[in-house]
């Protein structure tokens, strides 16, 4: 069985498929392996065990009736924490929604349930998905798999060390900017952002809407791209999704690295961490040694990067979690006489310091007399950001980029210093201003035994080029070991 | 550096994102984000004269549909997640 916990989600799909596995062995044997080896990484919030028999049974009979057909089939499934399911806690790992339970099923988790994929358990994240660490969750210190005195990243740490620790063969993340990415680099997995507007943002508990996106986390790029294919697709829930043409799951994959452009932008290979760029430029090489033309470019604008990204998400922020005011849901104060006293206390009590920081700072910058010195200038700022992408994807087909400037940090080092905190989003912020799609793929492991993750940038709507380059990097390169600390479990 | 946000102007925010911070959280607060303000102020040596302001990063906009109720009535299921209602209303305090 424990090979069982090594395979690909394909693979596992695939022997499923064939008879060679059980659905039902399958999601036991994870739901044991969670019970068994969460207690040390800390990665799930909450397990969908009340109904995992009775989906069980469904599943089974859809496989065997023909229903469910597609290459995940019968495949268990992690879910982010700010993503709704139906009947299950999702608590954006705040005490404000620390009892609720959604009257509904997000749309990407939906379609995950109409291809026979089975819910495993929500994970933990940074409160409302505000961290880069997943310490900011009200409720437990995720570890990374890796070395369990180190963070998992964030804001999707849960996902992606339940991946790493072999808890889960996929998991669903969300990123604001870059917590699908970062997260995965720390933990040595594979993390998919996909363009925005290609997965419906319906029943993302939102943090900035112009800049979240739902997306894969897994073992590898082939089951990134077979998950991203499940979960995209225009959506009338979600007036951003987009119309715009999906090629299928393998398709995404293949083609390999002959006669691709990469371009890989100075400004983001300086200034880091020395093994981490060591790490991306020796991938980089072996790409170049098979086929692509690689080449460094000045990006630009680069050191408005940061001010511009968090300006714009905190004044959404700040404009989202506006309705978390203790009437309809969430936490409300038991002390408070009258409806705005209510209201102030209810969000005093229920948000933690990082949230009420972004939401004071967001506030602040769309507040009267400071709106255009900041939110309007940030604005413009992204779209001068824009056109430098442009003018980079006019040139290359992928952008290779680090996934973040080191590998993961200490547990308990990050928070205390928040402005530092935010300067790490330095490599992934961009993507988002920007709604490319990226994927992080495991491209080494610095002298600290902590994975290093590359990050392959593309432009709008080109999924397909940035997986293929991914996925070709992945096979020259070969398996990536497990994760140390879970070795033996 | 550092010196936007008076007294008068942390009230104002406290108030836009309803909040009511405690003393001391409230001048650590107010320190750090003048430290990040004095950092995203960056954004001025940025000539954006001639840039338009860029919200929706998609060029598809303007999504309509028709006006119908897809989703049945849903009330017993809105308001289980009230922290306190009574026949099928929120309950609030007093509003004045």
């Amino acid at each position: 069985m424990e090979q069982l916990f090594h395979m690909s989600a394909l693979e596992l799909g695939r022997k499923i498929r064939t008879g060679e596995l059980l659905v039902r062995d399958v999601a036991l044997s994870y739901m044991e392996r969670i019970k068994e080896i969460d207690p040390m990484i800390h990665a799930f919030l909450a397990l969908n065990e009340g109904r995992l028999e009775e989906r069980i049974t469904e599943v089974e009979a859809g496989i065997r009736e023909g229903r469910y057909t597609g290459p995940l089939a019968g495949v268990p499934v992690a879910v982010k924490d700010n993503i709704c399911t139906k009947g299950l806690f999702t608590t954006c790992a705040s005490k404000m929604l620390e009892d609720f339970i959604p009257a509904y099923d997000a749309e990407a988790v939906k379609r995950m349930e109409a291809e026979g994929m089975i819910l495993l358990g929500k994970t933990n994240m940074d409160e409302f998905a505000m961290g880069s660490t997943t310490e900011t969750s009200y409720f437990q210190i995720t570890v990374n798999p890796w070395n369990k005195e180190h963070v998992p990243g964030g804001s999707s740490g849960g996902s992606c060390a339940a991946v790493a620790a072999r808890e889960a063969p996929l998991a669903l993340g969300s990123d604001t900017g870059g917590s699908i990415r970062q997260p995965s680099s720390y933990c040595g997995v594979c993390g998919l952002k996909p363009t925005y507007g290609r997965v419906s943002r319906y029943g993302l508990i939102a943090f900035a809407s112009s800049l979240d996106q739902i997306g894969p986390v897994g073992k590898t790029v082939g089951d990134c791209a077979a998950l991203f294919e499940i979960i995209a697709g225009n959506d009338a829930k979600d007036s951003t999704s987009s119309n715009h043409p999906l090629e299928n799951g393998e398709d995404l994959v293949s083609g390999g690295l002959q006669g691709m452009r990469i371009g890989i932008p100075e400004e983001l290979a300086d200034g880091i961490d020395a093994e981490v760029k060591k790490g991306i430029l020796g991938a980089a090489q072996v790409m170049k040694e098979n086929g692509a033309q690689v080449e460094t470019f000045s990006l630009g604008l680069t050191d408005y990067l940061i001010p511009a990204y968090y300006i714009i998400a905190c004044a959404e922020a700040s404009s989202n979690l506006e309705r978390f005011d203790g009437v309809k849901y969430g936490h409300r104060s038991k002390t408070a006489a009258e409806l705005h006293e209510m209201y102030r206390k209810s969000r005093q009590e229920g948000f933690g310091a990082e949230v009420k920081r972004r939401i004071l700072l967001g506030s602040f910058v769309l507040s009267s007399g400071y709106y255009d010195a900041y939110y309007l200038k940030a604005l413009k700022a992204k779209a001068l950001i824009k056109q430098e992408f442009d003018k980079a994807f006019e040139q290359y087909d992928c952008i290779l980029a680090p996934a973040a400037p080191s590998t993961a940090p200490r547990v308990g080092v990050s928070l205390s210093d928040p402005l530092k905190m935010y300067l790490s989003d330095i490599d992934t912020v961009a993507v988002n201003l920007c709604g490319l799609p990226a994927i992080s793929v495991p491209c080494g492991i610095d002298s600290k035994g902590l994975p290093i993750g590359m990050q392959v940038i593309g432009n709008c709507f080109q999924e397909k080029k940035i997986l293929k380059a991914a996925a070709a990097y992945e096979a020259l390169r070969g398996a990536f070991p497990v994760a140390w600390d879970t070795v033996g479990f | 550096m550092g010196r936007r946000i008076d007294d008068a102007t942390m009230d104002n925010v406290e108030l836009l994102a309803k909040l009511t911070l405690e003393p001391e959280e409230r001048e650590k607060v107010r320190g750090e984000m003048e430290q990040i303000l004095d950092y995203v102020e960056k954004l001025n040596e940025l000539d954006t004269e001639e840039a338009v302001p860029l919200v929706h990063i998609l060029q598809e906009i303007n999504v309509f549909r028709e006006d119908v109720v897809t989703n049945g009535d849903g009330l017993a299921d809105a308001m289980s997640n009230a922290p306190r209602s009574k026949d099928g209303q929120y309950m609030v305090p007093r509003t004045f």
